[in-house]
């Protein structure tokens, strides 16, 4: 499908989004609430057939953010799931894992380093810090102001 | 390129030991057995296990994962040996000083086991196989 | 018949420190017999924090980092980079500055896929391959290295546009080098196409199939050799790939043998569009002056030699990145050595491994864990003997 048809059937899933951002004509970033993003981003790999590349986690201050970043190689669209985590004191999110075996790496990769949880991921060990790597220090989130270096 | 036929004391076997390099300076120690660099005609060998290197080519800043690893290898390896810190990285973490999981460089994962280590420095990023040969013979003939 | 050790399963682990595997990583391989029946990846030996130091450092000191995440796609990664922070701050480099980027990714794709070519000869037995394609790489080396000053870590993109130029004194020597190698990587191609003994020993090998391929969401030539013929530089072109004559090389089978002669077609091709670069390479400065990053976030990809270099990189309008997220092909690809390597014969392992063509600093993954206590069945060092030994095999039974 060309980019018009995939950027208009993203009506099917519009009850799911909060809003959808375009920076420019290849890049769209899909806004949604944490507990949205496995059904958009199901339909994303399953129903559009498009290829998942990686994921991001971000600490935004006021939420988690988990960013699903696909793409529609037809077309050389990139479309972001930005998956918003409002719980800050346990954030989670439901693993893809199910369905796109090749997530699994990058979300165990997102525990190491941003404490997130995936619900249901089938093999949850720790893959990129040492063995000896403390439990509960989470490197890629900001440290509080007050012990930022200037 | 030419070396002048300054003499070489022994003809060290080494064996190579990554602690989290990101493959430049391990790919050019690979291109040392090459035709173009060829050390094998100074007898420099490359070998498959510590137990049998009179010398370790050791790149990488050494990641909190690695230094076990690296403490281990130099355990292993027979007495007199001489430890080649290749790289940047390896001399002085380079540019991943401000990595939370760097523990290195080199000699400090190797003087917590051996204060008495006989480390040698080849800085690049990285280096050239004309450099780390240059290094490792110049090291040889001083000791 | 199923080993018994000390452990609940036989395993293999696969990897120590070996100095023709530069990465250190784990693989534990459970067998049943000859046969595997489960691989587990172990990754962190690599693992330096980069998304970390990259927010310490300030847009333009990115660059210098991230072509360190991996030495054989070292001019792809910043690239990457830099083109998701063009994107967000609305910057256009100048067209020569597009076309001396491609030019030096397409020499580092060259220079990446010989390195391969002599790795998997050394895997399967054939040193003089390995012996051969080094020495047919270091002519690109130098070029590299006229042109930015490195034979590594070319050092050459930053936000709007190049550092160093291409000298117009050096394009006939671009242009005759590129017309040496062709010839050469043309007799290879032929070589390894003619011969019945790699024909019998890569052929059905390590096989990932079309289906495995898209599940993993793997790319680059591990991608393009099981029929999935997607290529970043067609699909989402940047720098001068558009305008350029030339085509992506996809095989159907998914082995080692089809992944093997992508690479090396994918060789010629980029020859071919270097000298037609050098030819078009047009007049006028090579970057654009950038004052300040805005605020934004954007997304950078490029075709590193094993695939698709993905970077996001948002900004608060500060200095310095606010989140950098990198992600090299060999993390997508690396899994999916699970899927092809299963069912497959422990002699096998290495070969299948390296048509992977695994960066491992690239997955800052790769880690090489000893402390199993089960009994060890092979190491690195035998797997490598029982896959040349099945190729004299082969030879013997062949001739």
């Amino acid at each position: 499908m060309d980019r018009a048809q995939l950027i208009d059937s993203l009506t099917q899933i519009k009850n799911e989004l909060i809003k959808v951002e375009k920076t420019n004509d290849s890049r769209f970033y899909l806004v949604c609430e944490s507990q949205n993003a496995c059904k958009i981003s199901n339909f994303i790999f399953e129903t559009l057939g498009c290829r998942f590349v990686i994921a991001t986690a971000i600490d935004s201050e006021q939420y988690y953010e988990v960013l699903y970043h696909f793409s529609h190689d037809q077309t050389g669209t990139v479309l972001t799931v930005k998956a918003l985590i409002r719980d800050r004191e346990n954030p989670s999110v439901e693993s893809l894992g199910q369905f796109i075996p090749g997530v699994l790496w990058i979300e165990r990769e997102m525990h190491d380093l941003m404490g997130i949880e995936f619900r249901n991921h089938p093999d949850m060990r720790r893959l990129i810090l040492a063995d000896d790597w403390p439990e509960g220090v989470y490197p890629l989130r900001k440290k509080p102001k007050n012990e930022k270096d200037s | 390129m030419a070396l002048s036929a300054k003499p070489i004391k022994k003809s060290p076997w080494v064996f190579h030991v990554n602690t989290g390099a990101c493959n430049n300076c391990d790919i050019e120690i690979v291109a040392l057995l090459t035709p173009r660099f060829d050390v094998e005609r100074f007898g420099i060998k490359l070998v498959g296990s510590p137990r049998h290197a009179d010398a370790l080519l050791v790149t990488g800043g050494v990641t909190a994962q690695a230094a076990p690893r690296l403490r281990e290898v130099y355990r292993q390896t027979p007495k007199p040996c001489v430890v080649f810190a290749i790289g940047a990285c390896a001399c002085d973490k380079g540019i991943f000083t401000n990595g939370y999981h760097m523990v290195g460089p080199v000699d400090k994962i190797i003087k917590e086991i051996d204060p008495n280590a006989i480390i040698a420095y080849v800085p690049g990023c990285p280096p050239k196989p004309e450099a780390i040969i240059s290094g490792v013979v110049k090291a040889l003939s001083i000791l | 018949m199923k080993k018994t050790v000390n452990i609940n399963k036989p395993v293999l682990p696969v990897g120590p420190f070996h100095p023709l595997q530069e990465e250190m990583e784990f693989f534990q391989l459970t067998v049943d017999g000859e046969t595997v029946t489960d691989i587990d990846v172990r990754i962190s030996y690599n693992h330096r924090g980069m998304e970390g130091i990259a927010e310490t450092l300030q847009f333009d000191q990115v660059p210098y980092l991230v072509s360190r995440i991996c030495g054989i796609c070292s001019a792809s990664h910043p690239l990457a980079y830099v083109q998701a922070v063009e994107e967000f701050a609305g910057i256009t480099p100048p067209d020569r500055a597009l076309y001396v980027r491609t030019i030096i990714n397409e020499l580092e794709r060259i220079h990446s896929h010989i390195l391969w070519a002599g790795l998997a000869g050394h895997f399967i037995g054939y040193d003089t391959v390995f012996m051969w394609a080094w020495k047919y790489r270091e002519p690109v080396l130098d070029l590299l290295e006229e042109i930015t000053g490195n034979r590594n870590n070319y050092g050459n993109v930053k936000v709007g546009g190049c550092r160093e130029d291409i000298p117009d004194e050096l394009k006939p020597k671009i242009i005759a080098e590129m017309d040496k190698l062709e010839k050469k990587v043309e007799m290879l191609t032929k070589a390894v196409l003619d011969d019945p003994v790699l024909h019998a020993r890569l052929k059905g090998v390590g096989i990932l199939t079309k289906e495995d391929a898209i599940r993993y969401c793997v790319t680059g030539p591990t991608a393009r050799a099981s029929g999935v013929a997607i290529d970043v530089r067609r699909d989402d072109p940047y720098a001068a790939y558009g305008q350029l004559d030339w085509n992506v090389i996809a095989q159907p089978e998914g082995d080692v043998f089809a992944k093997a002669v992508v690479r090396l077609l994918e060789t010629l091709e980029s020859a071919k569009m270097i000298k037609e670069a050098v030819v078009k390479l047009p007049k006028g400065p090579i970057a654009v002056e950038v004052r300040e990053i805005p605020a934004g976030e954007g997304c950078g990809r490029a075709e590193a030699p094993r695939g698709e270099t993905f970077h996001y990189v948002r900004s608060d309008g500060g200095n310095r990145p606010v989140r950098h997220k990198m992600r090299a092909p060999s993390f997508v690809n690396v899994p999916s050595f699970k899927a092809s390597c299963l069912g497959g014969n422990i002699s096998d392992v290495t070969i299948t491994l390296a048509a992977v063509d695994p960066c491992y600093s690239c997955t800052e993954r790769l880690a090489v864990v000893n402390d199993r206590t089960g009994k060890v069945l092979h190491d690195y060092e035998s797997l490598l003997k029982l896959s040349r030994e099945k190729t004299e095999k082969i030879r013997k039974e062949l001739l």
